[in-house]
Order: structure tokens, then C-alpha cells, then sequence
């Protein structure tokens, strides 16, 4: 229960830094947290008490006590896919920084709404 | 005011998540998939690592997809950060003999390591994904210590990245033409918990490790020659 708990703290502080804070860089931060929250729930719903990692190491290994090996494989996807968004984020960031010398939201007047 | 609404608005959602979570039971398994792919794992694929089976081989076009999206990323990158006319570089500091010669000894071993993630992908935990991430560390680690750093060879980083995809996309045609599928493990399989395992498994993740290593220090670097 824990570990939902954990989970679940970390996706709500992302977006609350997503939703408050002005400078973009603080903007990428939060979603990088808020993404890990969604990974350490992901990973979660495969548990099982007692479970051992997947990997046949040993002979003596119980199959059936062994933690669900499809969330860690499409985390294992999330995270990098989760990498490369950040990289191209952050380019975008330089790129706007490059043109309007400054990282606050409100000083980018074509981004008002 | 931003504050208060936006608090409100997570309230809200915390709430609906929490409603959602007390359903669901935890710590026993949920999906009749995970019984399948552990009792059958190691004799269909021979990769004693189930995650690695499942990305390699039962989920090998997703994985396809995720180095094609990794790829788009790193030419998005440098499409965006593209500059007409260069800037002349900055010297940069000069980093203490005690850093530059733990720099010196540390790279190497990085990249050994680096290697044998990747290559003991199927046996123990690690694969080509993490192996690249250590291996673009170990360049960060040069580019942020060492005393004059000069930029990687870029055109080597992008040799070694194409034939990483291409060895990939190859071996899947392969798969097609003798057992009539994309990315079918034809090759023998061997015995478990062995090096030289798994039919196509390891070849992929040697590929894979390459290819995002160059891919990561691409993007390391090309960040990094941002004024």
C-alpha cells in the first residue's frame, strides 16, 4: 500500500508544479516527477508479496512467487521514450530562451491565453 | 488565486484515483499473461531474464517502434538547436589534476561495464537500454571533467548509431524470410543461463546498446555545446 501511496504523492506534486510554477525549467522538472510517479505505479500493480525478480538465476526459484514481468517491460519502454520527450523539451526550452532572453511564462507574450 | 484552484483541481483528481486504487487488490497477481510468458519463457525464447524475452522477443515490435521514437527525438533535437553561423567556443575551466586523472581511470571502466550490461542482457538483469544509459554516462563523465574537451567525433556517432538500427531491422527481415514472421528467433537457442544463448536475443541487444549509446552522447553533446 505503501508503495501506492508513494506513487501516487509523487504524480500530485508533478502536476502541481506543473500547474504553478512559471519558469519553464521548473515546468520540465515537475513533469519528469509526475512521469517517475506514473512509472513507480506502473511497476506496483505487478507486485506480489514475497515476489522474486523474473530472471530463472537459480533452479530453485519459485515460478509462481515471481513479480509480473509486462509492467517492468513496458516501463522499461516508458523510460526512454520518457528520455527522449525530456531531451526534445529541453531543446525547445533553449531554442525560446535563444529568442525571448528570458524562462518566465508571463514575460513570452505569445504564449498569453 | 493559481494556487488555490489548482489545489482543488488535484484534490479532485487524488480523489478519483484513490476511489479507482481501493479496487484493485495489491500483491497478487492480476494478469493470466504473467503465468504464460514465466512457464513458457525460457523454452520458447532460451533468455533466462523474462523481462528481456518479453521486450526482445514477444514484444520485439514495440521495442522496434521505441528506438525509431528515441531516434526522431535525437534528429528533433538537433533540427531545433540547428545555428546558422557558429559561435567561437568557449574556453572552458580547467578541471584540477585530481579530476582529470579520476576521469582518466573511471572512463574505461565505465564503458567495460557498459558492455557487459548489455551483452548479459538476457541472462541477468540489464539490457541494451541500460547499457547505452551507462555508456552515455561514462561520456558525460569526460565531457564534465576532463581538461579541454573537444567535442565527440560526430560522424562516428552517427556510423555507429545507423548500423545499430540497421543490424536491428536486418535481423527482423531475416526472421521473415526463414520462419516466416518479422523478428522470429531462428537462430538456435541453446542452453539456458549460457552466453551464447537465445538466438537472436543477445544480437539485438548488442545492437540496441550501440545504438543508444551513440544516440544519448549525441544528445549529451550537442546539449552540452549550448552557450
Amino acid at each position: 500500500m505503501i508503495y501506492y501511496i508513494g506513487a501516487i504523492g509523487l504524480i500530485i506534486i508533478g502536476l502541481y508544479i506543473v500547474l504553478t510554477k512559471r519558469n519553464l525549467i521548473k515546468v520540465i522538472i515537475g513533469l519528469d516527477i509526475f512521469e517517475t510517479g506514473i512509472f513507480i505505479l506502473l511497476v506496483c500493480t505487478g507486485y506480489i508479496k514475497g515476489g522474486t525478480a523474473p530472471i530463472f538465476s537459480k533452479d530453485k526459484l519459485n515460478p509462481s512467487l515471481m513479480v509480473d514481468p509486462i509492467p517492468q517491460a513496458l516501463v522499461l519502454t516508458a523510460i526512454v521514450i520518457g528520455v527522449a520527450t525530456l531531451a526534445l523539451a529541453l531543446s525547445l526550452v533553449i531554442r525560446l530562451y535563444r529568442h525571448y532572453g528570458t524562462l518566465d511564462v508571463r514575460k513570452i507574450k505569445e504564449l498569453k491565453w | 488565486m493559481r494556487k488555490i484552484v489548482s489545489l482543488i483541481l488535484l484534490a479532485i483528481l487524488l480523489s478519483g484515483v484513490i476511489f479507482c486504487l481501493t479496487e484493485i487488490p495489491f500483491g497478487r497477481s492480476l494478469s493470466k499473461v504473467r503465468e504464460y510468458y514465466i512457464d513458457n519463457g525460457i523454452k520458447d525464447t532460451g533468455a533466462t531474464n523474462i523481462v528481456t524475452s518479453v521486450v526482445v522477443n514477444y514484444r520485439g515490435f514495440d521495442t522496434l517502434g521505441e528506438v525509431t521514437v528515441l531516434f526522431l527525438a535525437a534528429i528533433g533535437l538537433s533540427a531545433v538547436l540547428h545555428q546558422e553561423e557558429k559561435k567561437p567556443k568557449k574556453e572552458g575551466r580547467k578541471s584540477s589534476l585530481i579530476l582529470y586523472t579520476g576521469c582518466r581511470f573511471l572512463f574505461p571502466l565505465t564503458m567495460l561495464f557498459g558492455a557487459y550490461i548489455f551483452i548479459h542482457g538476457h541472462l541477468t538483469p540489464g539490457g541494451g537500454f541500460q547499457g547505452g544509459a551507462i555508456i552515455a554516462s561514462g561520456f558525460l563523465l569526460t565531457m564534465l571533467g576532463c581538461w579541454k574537451w573537444r567535442g565527440i567525433n560526430k560522424s562516428a556517432a552517427k556510423i555507429t548509431e545507423s548500423i545499430g538500427g540497421l543490424v536491428f531491422v536486418v535481423i527482423g527481415l531475416l526472421g521473415l524470410l526463414y520462419s516466416g514472421y518479422f523478428l522470429a528467433n531462428y537462430l538456435p537457442k541453446g542452453l539456458p543461463n549460457e552466453l551464447f544463448s537465445a538466438g537472436i536475443i543477445p544480437i539485438i541487444y548488442v545492437a540496441i546498446g550501440f545504438k543508444v549509446g551513440a544516440e544519448l552522447t549525441g544528445v549529451l553533446d550537442r546539449l552540452i555545446e549550448e552557450p
